[in-house]
């Protein structure tokens, strides 16, 4: 029954991805309003989804990568709906949209989603570290977004060819402000989710350890790397595009150890 | 009540024409005595057009009359250049005015204030009747719909504006931008005039002769900076406008890289406005720095106002659709209906509350 709230969030995704590919067709894009609204009402099932899960399960419901991808799809939808009107980024939603039903999709349609035998200890400290770190990814995910945004408007306006999209696209540096402070809060959230990891109680496999490690360290550099010039702000947005798909991987692996150590 | 427009523009007078007739203080009361029961006049720099609501016809040339601005004016000479409307392509052709579709600049917004104010004045004047005030309602209602779910409006259209969407669309509060003139030409001045209007704050300029750069430095409420400042300058600008008459290029990639390490994460944005160009074009190559000259954002005009022109259909589509629906509400009895709250609340010396 949960699965069909997904699909129906799935659909509102696809639905905002749909209007942009016909108003860009029909040259006069406006994605603003409908796009937040359908991200919205997406987010809604979502929740509702993670809710139900967490109901059955007794404890937050990242107990398999099926879970862990749906909760970090909620946390992006959660990340765009905070950030994109704070930031006037509402076109975020136009692509933020296909990340999302990308994730659901595939989550949809692998078989991922296996039930535990039985119910499975509550441990407070393990379910904030893993939450917290996923909320994390969904600020990553929106920085890369932010990034991606950014390098199609330095794209165009290098090469002269303005199309449609030029004149909806946020001005640069107010993207790369954006960036910089998705940044922050992904990097703040992931310390918070790695120090917590320290107070589990139990012990965790060595390359979930190196992995998250791996992760904060990868986006302590580009932090650094931002403040101390080390990269201009196109780098910036290349590093997160990359570093995005680094860490989605590597939490893929984290996943995948975790299940096969969980009782 | 019959709906007509009588009129000339920019297509079919010259500007001598359109002075000629350009309405003046008793046109309002004029029309009125010469049979219109409401009658409006809209003058603008490329139109005059009276918009009016008559029992009987009204023939054009005692319209021209109520216009001319002097009884000199032979006006018969000019009936050729009048176009008239009647009922539904006299509002067909008021919602294309107010929409921008019939300005020399396609898609321009200012003719829809223009149209306000005229509207305004007539109101307060009590020449607005129930008739004009539908009409015009509705026109202002066509204009906006028509900006909002076409392009026609989409991007600049002169060089000047274009530089200035470009500043916008790359540094976003202009309020806080540095610009540098180098080379005081007027296209420059007209740039940075532009800018300014956007809120830029901080301007230097610098020219070959200080006496120049001086000058302009005034006009545009700048300082001048001395010509062999100007590399160091690039350090801490955000805009570089160039119109120097220089034969060889003067920013190259290796006299702008070195400035450029120490502002890694702000862009710069270059317009080269001169002719032979003042900026290697491999400048455009560097991190950070978007070089724009005269062909490019000339290009970049045209590419604008070909769009907008695509965008005509789409308009007119939406015009058509409101024009057959208020020739249904003619057609429905305008005349015969009562006072709605869609009347016009009169002005003080309206004709209504005279004839009271």
């Amino acid at each position: 029954m949960d699965r069909y709230l997904l699909i129906v969030s799935t659909v509102c995704f696809l639905v905002a991805i749909a209007h942009t590919i016909l108003e860009m067709r029909g040259g006069i894009f406006r994605p603003m309003q409908f796009n937040f609204f359908a991200v919205g009402l997406g987010f809604i099932f979502q929740t509702a989804f993670l809710s139900i899960r967490g109901h059955e399960l007794g404890r937050c419901p990242i107990t398999n990568l099926f879970e862990v991808i749906v909760f970090v799809a909620w946390s992006i939808a959660l990340f765009y709906m905070v950030v994109g009107p704070a930031y006037r980024l509402s076109l975020m939603g136009a692509f933020t949209a296909p990340l999302v039903v990308l994730l659901q999709l595939f989550a949809l349609l692998a078989p991922i989603d296996k039930p535990h035998r039985g119910r499975l200890p509550a441990n407070s400290w393990l379910e904030f570290h893993a939450s917290i770190s996923l909320i994390a990814y969904g600020a990553f995910a929106l920085a890369c977004i932010a990034g991606v945004m950014y390098l199609v408007q330095e794209r165009q306006l290098k090469t002269h060819q303005l199309h449609s999209i030029f004149y909806h696209l946020p001005p640069l540096t107010d993207l790369f402000a954006a960036i910089t402070r998705l940044l922050w809060w992904g990097f703040a959230l992931y310390t918070l989710g790695l120090i917590s990891g320290f107070f589990v109680g139990e012990p965790l496999p060595w390359i979930q350890i190196m992995c998250a490690i791996g992760v904060w360290f990868l986006y302590g550099l580009i932090l650094q790397g931002r403040y101390l010039h080390w990269f201009a702000p196109k780098r910036v947005a290349a590093l997160c595009i990359i570093g995005f798909s680094v860490a989605l991987t590597l939490l893929w692996g984290i996943t995948f150890t975790a299940q096969t150590h969980t009782p | 009540m019959n709906l007509f427009c009588v009129g000339l523009s920019h297509r079919n007078a010259d500007v001598e024409a359109r002075e000629y007739f350009a309405g003046h203080v008793e046109s309002d009361r004029a029309l009125r005595n010469c049979g219109c029961n409401e009658a409006l006049v809209l003058s603008t720099c490329n139109r005059v057009e009276v918009y009016a609501a008559a029992e009987n016809l009204v023939p054009t040339q005692q319209i021209a009359r109520c216009l001319a601005r002097a009884d000199t004016i032979e006006v018969d000479g000019h009936l050729e250049a009048f176009y008239r409307y009647e009922a539904g392509d006299c509002v067909r052709n008021l919602f294309r005015v107010a929409s921008g579709l019939d300005s020399m600049v396609v898609g321009e917004t200012e003719i829809l204030g223009q149209t306000k104010k005229a509207y305004e004045a007539a109101r307060m004047a009590g020449a607005a009747g129930r008739h004009l005030h539908r009409l015009f309602q509705r026109a202002f209602r066509v204009a906006k719909q028509v900006r909002t779910h076409t392009e026609i409006t989409r991007g600049a259209v002169s060089v000047g504006s274009v530089a200035v969407d470009l500043a916008q669309k790359i540094f976003g509060d202009l309020g806080n931008c540095k610009v540098l003139v180098l080379g005081a030409g007027e296209t420059s001045e007209r740039t940075v005039r532009a800018l300014v209007s956007r809120g830029v704050a901080d301007l230097r300029v610098s020219n070959r002769s200080p006496e120049r750069a001086q000058a302009v430095a005034l006009a545009v409420n700048g300082r001048a900076v001395g010509f062999e400042q100007w590399l160091q300058q690039c350090g801490e600008i955000d805009i570089l406008i160039t119109s120097t008459s220089s034969d060889v290029p003067l920013v190259s990639q290796e006299k702008l890289a070195p400035m450029l390490r120490e502002r890694i994460d702000r862009p710069l944005f270059i317009i080269d406005i001169a002719v032979p160009r003042d900026v290697a074009p491999d400048v455009n190559a560097l991190d950070g720095v978007y070089l724009y000259d005269i062909d490019s954002l000339q290009s970049i005009a045209e590419q604008s106002l070909a769009t907008r022109r695509e965008q005509i259909a789409v308009a007119e589509e939406i015009i058509s659709q409101h024009v057959a629906e208020f020739d249904q509400m003619i057609a429905q009895g305008l005349n015969r209906a009562e006072n709605t709250p869609e009347d016009p609340p009169m002005g003080e010396n309206s004709l209504r509350t005279s004839e009271l």
